[in-house]
């Protein structure tokens, strides 16, 4: 078992590496796709000539072959220093932990909202296998399924019309929201985590209900049925726990991809996350602030399922013996 | 295990999520008829496919305003440009007829390619495993390490400036790890079986084995995956389009025409919610579809 362990840390390692290095190729992507491009082109003023940009280049290091550049790359970011962003000269790494907290309350409000409701509804529908209250679950999860976030995010604001519920609730969050506790920061995310629970509670649910009928083949659900005890004490306190295995291992996989999948919620409802900035940073050309956002969120997504596998590994010994 | 571990690590698949449980509930109960909603879905991606084929026929272009109409012409409400006209008083049914192709662009091309590089590495992987295998993985892994709208945009904030192109080559690159992982343990699953043993000890070569036995009997269950993740790139571009960091105007793209409406929600609903219903219809239909070819040719299902 030490050593399936092992190897996964070790397998990290040149993961992580090229995660690293293919955002510090970034600006020789760029150049690739278009050679007159530039990575410092936030910087250039109308009336710098070719020479300027050269030399615009040179300062921020540009101009050096990218193995150079990534051991710089490296040795910065272990010391948390993410370079500076191109457009507001901010370091990257204050940005990131500004935003950081609203994107993670976000994602985790998502995941308690996904959960909640696709708990009793997968149960329902298991306890209730190919009748009608499954048939119309399925029916309702496979729609939901079709819903991309964005159109889930428009109707929802439409159907409600929530006063205010776009931009103008966020004046200056960034740095109120930060600090401010969880639950005031749930009065302006309550709707935004509805939006991005809705497109988790279908796979949620599919995925407990087929677990769940596993469980109820069991002998010891019958035996405590025919003890006399009722269908919902069975269902939720003999039946539950043990179908809700990979229901917690998908669960920790979906934080990591929620926090990466904000996104679009952060721009529509106007929630000054990681997700926003990198937008934001995309249209001001900054690199720096995409590349150091971008290795944050990847890095933190690799080591949370890494982390799963390795739990899932010590909870469950047939993993380990494998 | 290892297949429904492979249709989660695809991140992807939204729907991906079967387990053996469910597969073997659904032989034991009812093979599923071709009910009302296959032929639905068929129809509507029929209609699609006459979009993408007679879009130049339309009265009206798409990135001219119609001539005699205003405005934020609501749907429904004139002939024969019965979906409105949009903030520049562009016809909106032509707009999603030439948008259906942007889609049918990000759907095929990505996936195709996705299909061809993914799957090819896949048989490779399989075939030779060790070292190969482990290098292969690794890249495929470093890939998948990126929430994929976040490679996606990582992609477009290089790949400048964005059009539609641009987009089909990030999307293809996304979907080789997924078919990638998805080739190899198919693959793996029949390279156990007694015809490859058989065929190695005939004096196979690689390439016999990896394409004349492997790879017809991958297929099946790949190309059911496929339109599924068709379903996936067309939600993807209309994100990307909805960022504002996608296809830009005038090029119609069904998410483009939600962003520049999103803002004029309350007071012409219709122009934001035409374009949503005909993304929500085409990932639905091929969400139907690909259950459906996936529950047929699934390998768990015809091994049992």
């Amino acid at each position: 078992m030490w050593r399936l362990l092992g190897r996964k840390v070790l397998h990290l390692i040149p993961v992580l590496f090229l995660v690293t290095l293919a955002t510090t190729a970034m600006p020789d992507m760029l150049k690739l796709g278009d050679s007159s491009a530039t990575p410092v082109a936030p910087k250039i003023t109308m009336d710098m000539k070719p020479e300027d940009i050269k030399k615009l280049e040179h300062e921020y290091g540009y101009d050096k072959p990218l193995l150079e550049r990534y051991g710089t790359w490296v040795k910065d970011a272990v010391t948390g220093d993410f370079g500076t962003s191109m457009a507001t000269d901010q370091p990257v790494i204050d940005g990131i932990k500004e935003r950081y907290p609203v994107t993670l309350e976000l994602a985790l409000a998502a995941l308690i909202i996904a959960l909640g409701v696709a708990v009793p509804l997968g149960v329902w529908a298991a306890a209730k296998a190919g009748r009608i209250p499954d048939k119309v679950l399925g029916g309702v999860s496979s729609g939901l399924l079709a819903v991309p976030p964005f159109v889930s995010a428009i109707l929802l604001v439409y159907l409600f019309s929530v006063p205010g519920v776009i931009s103008p609730v966020f004046p200056n969050l960034s740095t109120d929201l930060g600090t401010a506790n969880f639950i005031d920061g749930l009065e302006y995310l309550w709707l935004p985590a509805i939006v991005l629970a809705l497109a988790e509670i279908p796979q949620f649910q599919r995925l407990l209900r087929s677990d769940m009928l596993g469980t109820l083949q069991e002998d010891y659900i019958l035996t405590a049925r025919s003890k006399g005890l009722s269908a919902p004490y069975v269902l939720f306190r003999h039946a539950l726990r043990p179908s809700s295995f990979s229901l917690i291992t998908i669960s920790g996989l979906t934080l990591g991809r929620l926090i990466g999948g904000t996104v679009i919620v952060e721009f529509y409802f106007g929630i000054p996350g990681l997700g926003q900035s990198i937008v934001n940073a995309i249209n001001a050309k900054d690199i720096p602030t995409v590349q150091g956002t971008v290795v944050v969120i990847a890095v933190g997504y690799v080591v949370l399922n890494a982390l799963v596998d390795i739990g899932y590994m010590l909870i469950d010994p047939r993993v380990r013996a494998r | 295990m290892s297949l429904t571990q492979t249709e989660n690590s695809l991140g992807l698949t939204e729907s991906g999520v079967e387990t053996p449980g469910e597969a073997a509930a659904e032989i034991k109960g009812k093979r599923k008829k071709a009910g009302l909603l296959w032929w639905f879905a068929c129809a509507w991606l029929g209609i699609i496919v006459l979009m993408v084929v007679f879009a130049d026929l339309l009265p009206n272009p798409y990135d001219q305003p119609v001539p005699d109409a205003s405005a934020h012409e609501s749907p429904f409400s004139s002939w024969p440009e019965f979906l409105g006209t949009d903030y520049l008083g562009r016809s909106t049914l032509s707009r999603i007829a030439a948008g259906a192709r942007t889609s049918v662009t990000v759907a095929t091309i990505p996936v195709a390619s996705g299909i061809l590089i993914g799957g090819l590495l896949g048989l490779v992987s399989a075939y030779f495993r060790g070292t190969t295998e482990a290098v292969i993985d690794i890249f495929a892994d470093a890939l998948l390490a990126f929430p994929p709208l976040l490679l996606l945009l990582m992609m477009s904030s290089v790949l400048y400036p964005p059009s539609v192109w641009t987009i089909t080559l990030g999307l293809a690159i996304l979907t080789v790890p997924g078919f990638y992982r998805l080739t190899k343990a198919n693959a793996i699953a029949q390279s156990k079986r007694e015809y490859v043993v058989v065929a190695k000890a005939m004096g196979a070569r690689p390439g016999r084995i990896m394409f004349k036995e492997l790879m017809p009997n991958t297929v099946a269950t790949i190309l059911s995956y496929a339109v599924i993740v068709m379903a996936v790139m067309i939600v993807a571009e209309g994100s990307l389009s909805f960022l504002g960091v996608g296809v830009p105007d005038p090029e119609p793209s069904w998410g483009g025409m939600v962003y520049k409406e999103k803002d004029n929600l309350e007071d012409y609903p219709g122009q934001v919610f035409v374009p949503c219903a005909v993304l929500f219809l085409t990932v639905f239909s091929l969400n139907v579809i690909g259950d459906r070819l996936r529950s047929k040719f699934d390998v768990r299902d015809s091994n049992l």
